[in-house]
Order: C-alpha cells, then structure tokens, then sequence
C-alpha cells in the first residue's frame, strides 16, 4: 500500500507541474517561488532538527560496539568496533560516514529446513553506496549551472562522467549507476515479504521521488531537449537573486519540482540521516565508561539527605515524650 | 543546548556547505551568454528555437547519415536541401567558432568533441600569421581522438 500511495504521490507532483506551468503557464510560481520557498524548508529545517537533537541530553554511553572493549592489558581490543577514544570515535564515524561500516556487516537470515542461517549479504551495502556515491558526484556536476567561470574540478568531475562518450550530448555513467541503484533499492523492499510488510509510504517516497528527479533530467538531457544556455541563465539568476523564469519545456519544470519537492521533504523524512548520522549517540560516543565518570544527566540533583540528628531534632519533643532514648552524640562538639 | 562546541561549528559547516552557489557567486555579475549571430544569412537549417535546443543531435545524426550511410543531403523541415557538413556548411554563416560555439559551449561548460577531428575556421580578427600558427599547431597536436 505504502508504495502505491508513494506512487500516486509522485505521479500527481508530475500532473501538477504539467497542468500548472504546461496549460496555466504559471512559470514564475513553479520556477521561482516553489525552488526558493523550498531551499528555505530545507535550510531552516535542518538546522532546526540539528538544534532540537542537540538539546537532547545523551547521560549515557550508549555506544553500539560489536567488539573487544578496552579492558586487560594482554586482551586484545578492537578499535572500531569499540571505541575508546575520541580518534577511535572519529575514525569510526569517518568510515561510517565515508564507507557506510555498519551496512557492510549486514546478514540475511534464512530458515533452511528447521535452522535458522546467517549468511553474508553485501549487495544492501553495494547498492546504497553505488546510490550515494553517484548522486553526491551529481550533486557537484550540477555545479556547473551556478558557477561561472566553472571551476576546472567540476569540469573534470564531468568529463570523467561523460568518459565513454556514449551519445550526444555523452551519456553520464553516475546516471546509468543511480537508476540501476535505486532499482535495486526498490525492488529490495518489494522482494523480500518481510522487508515489504515494515516498509512504509515514507520508504517509498524518498525513492519515487529521487526516481522522478534522475529520470526527468536523464530525459531533459537526451530526449525531450531544453535549452541548456536559458537554462543556465535562470540557475544564475536564482543565485544571484534575480531570477527570471525560463522560457523552456515542461520538462525542465518537472525537474526543478522534484527537486524543490525533496529539499522540502527533506527536515521531515528519514533523508535527515545526512545530519542526523552525526547525532548518534551508538555511534558517535567513546565507549569508556568503565574508566570514566560521566557527567551525570543533566536532571540529576543531589538527593535531600536527612541525617539522624536531623530527624531528631524534628521530632525532639515527641521522643523525649515517649521516652526514647536521646542520641547525645549530635549535641557533642566537634 | 548540549556540545554546543561540537555542534555549533557543525550547523556553520553545514550552511557554509549547503549555500556555496550563493555566497561563491556573492557581488559577481551574472553574466549573459550572447554568440555572434551571421547578419547576412536569415535562416538557419531549422528553426532558432530547434538549432538552440537540438543542434547536437541534429549533428550526431547528420555524422551518422554521412559516415555510415553516404548521404550528404538533409532535407529541413521546409523541404529545403542542405548539405550535411559542419566545417563547409554550418561554419559558412558561423563563421567563427569563438564568437558563435565557444560562447555558449564555454558558459554551460560543455566540451563538444567535434574539433577533435574537425578543423575551425580561421579566426578573422587578430593576428592572421599567429592564429594560424596556432591553429595548425592545435590541428597536429590533437589526435583524432574519437571516431565514433
């Protein structure tokens, strides 16, 4: 159901922008409110969602470690797997971030006959890094629209990109990589009964719509051509904050749409892992709790004690009453 | 807030990051792409709209038509017949290949292969003994580098 309501969702973004800048020509709407409006849900979301987790008291080392703590002198420990410096934090995130560690060590279980196996399963990893990899390397590509002079690295970037010359204008590798990526993804989640019942429309969404934003600009780059010069001038114009809409298919439209769509989608959806990777607290923290005393949580307050002597200076009068015994020890000078 | 010094710098860095294309274009003029359109020719092969949008295409074609299959005659939109070649028939009218391809080619950062194994014309203005030194050493000095 999920991947349906996510399916509908990203078709009508598509008949939106084509009855709204196709037949009702609202160019400006769709070419300049809807992109600045968005990179400012995106801006101001992200960093709200930044200062919201860092008020998040973290009282514990809750690191996930999935090897030999720091311990014994002669007991061998792991680095990465169990941190105890911050160095060790950063070069684990480092990988994390860089690597994606922890997908690596992903497993698939089977039932085969009455066991249960574990096997290796890499191909997760393989397809979200082949997905990240290829849309961070587009990501700086599309550099090229808003710089000018464009700086010799985005133009290496693209001309390594477009090595095979396949076509003209060259066909891009990293859009072939992202498309037979984000099938994989998909299809992963559609294959597997189990993966299909806890994946919902959120899942789905973040992948239809990164489907229609590579999709619309492979077809704007080699088959429902733009002008790529008008083009550029609107991205420039945009930067520069004089943006005039460009005169130039709907194509273009349905483009820039799913991008502002995923900026503004972005604050809300699981796609702030970008920061939220940083945020962690299983990952970004040292797991040195045996050695270190934290700061305990930020709530904790010292507990009001009361001594005895206290309570019976309270309750003297009633004590001497009923003829308790007195504790004179709290009356001797120290 | 907490590790106000960790993350502080790290929402910095993350605005600095996600911004470039404005403060990297901060105060420069945004400048306009404008080729040397011919004076004395009217029509292109096709319409201005088509040749700015598909002018690649029409040419990756017209390579194939030529090379492949031995047709030298394209016959436009209006009926009319056109000899399919970039150095005798396009350069005719754009005569110059820095004031007319270059412009654009340049301000999109496109990089066309077809001077690989095609030769521009000479570039008029200037000095006339050096630029066709240079344009010489240019044609020798780049291999053919694609023929596809």
């Amino acid at each position: 159901m999920g991947a349906v309501f996510a399916l509908v969702t990203v078709l009508a973004f598509v008949i939106v922008v084509y009855v709204g800048v196709g037949v009702a020509g609202l160019k400006s709407l769709f070419g300049i409110v809807v992109p600045y409006a968005a990179f400012l849900v995106f801006l101001i979301g992200m960093v709200y969602r930044m200062i919201d987790w860092a008020k998040v008291p973290v009282p514990f080392r809750i690191v996930t470690t999935c090897g030999q703590q720091k311990s014994l002198r002669w007991i061998k420990r792991s680095r990465l797997e169990s941190p105890y410096t911050n160095f060790e934090v950063v070069l684990r995130m480092l990988l994390e971030v860089f690597a994606f560690r922890s997908l690596f060590r992903n497993l698939k279980a089977e039932l085969k006959g009455p066991n249960l196996v574990y096997g290796s399963y890499k191909w997760l990893w393989l397809g979200a890094i082949a997905f990240h990899y290829a849309f961070f390397t587009i990501l700086l590509r599309h550099l090229r629209f808003f710089t000018y002079p464009v700086p010799e690295s985005i133009q290496i970037i693209d001309q390594i990109d477009s090595f095979f010359h396949i076509g003209l204008p060259h066909l891009y590798m990293t859009d072939v990589v992202i498309l037979a990526a984000l099938t994989f993804l998909f299809l992963r989640r559609l294959a597997d009964p189990r993966l299909r019942y806890i994946s919902l429309a959120s899942d789905y969404l973040p992948l239809f719509m990164i489907y229609g934003l590579v999709i619309s600009g492979v077809l704007m780059r080699h088959f429902f051509k733009v002008d790529v010069t008008q083009v550029k001038e609107f991205t420039m114009g945009l930067v520069h904050f004089k943006p005039k809409a460009p005169d130039v298919g709907v194509i273009f439209y349905i483009h820039l749409f799913f991008i502002s769509a995923l900026m503004a989608y972005f604050p809300f959806s699981k796609l702030v892992h970008m920061v939220g990777v940083f945020f962690s607290p299983t990952r970004n923290l040292a797991n040195n709790s045996r050695a270190v005393r934290h700061e305990p949580a930020p709530w904790w307050k010292k507990p009001k004690f009361k001594t005895y002597c206290e309570w019976q200076e309270e309750f003297k009068e009633q004590l001497i009453e009923s003829g308790q015994p007195i504790d004179e020890d709290c009356y001797k000078k120290k | 807030m907490h590790d106000a010094g960790k993350v502080i710098p790290g929402i910095i860095a993350f605005v600095v990051l996600v911004t470039v294309p404005f403060w990297t274009n901060f105060g420069k003029a945004a400048p306009k792409p404008q080729p040397e359109i011919p004076k004395e020719y009217k029509k292109c092969v096709e319409s201005r709209d088509f040749m700015r949008r598909e002018h690649m295409k029409l040419l990756r074609k017209w390579r194939y038509d030529v090379v492949r299959n031995n047709m030298r005659i394209y016959i436009n939109s209006e009926g009319r017949p056109i000899n399919m070649s970039l150095q005798n028939e396009c350069m005719r009218c754009h005569s110059s290949k820095k004031k007319f391809c270059d412009v654009c080619h340049d301000y999109v950062s496109a990089h066309p292969y077809c001077w690989n194994c095609h030769i521009p014309p000479e570039e008029k203005k200037g000095w006339a003994t050096k630029e066709v030194k240079s344009l010489t050493e240019e044609a020798s000095s780049k291999q053919p580098a694609s023929h596809h």
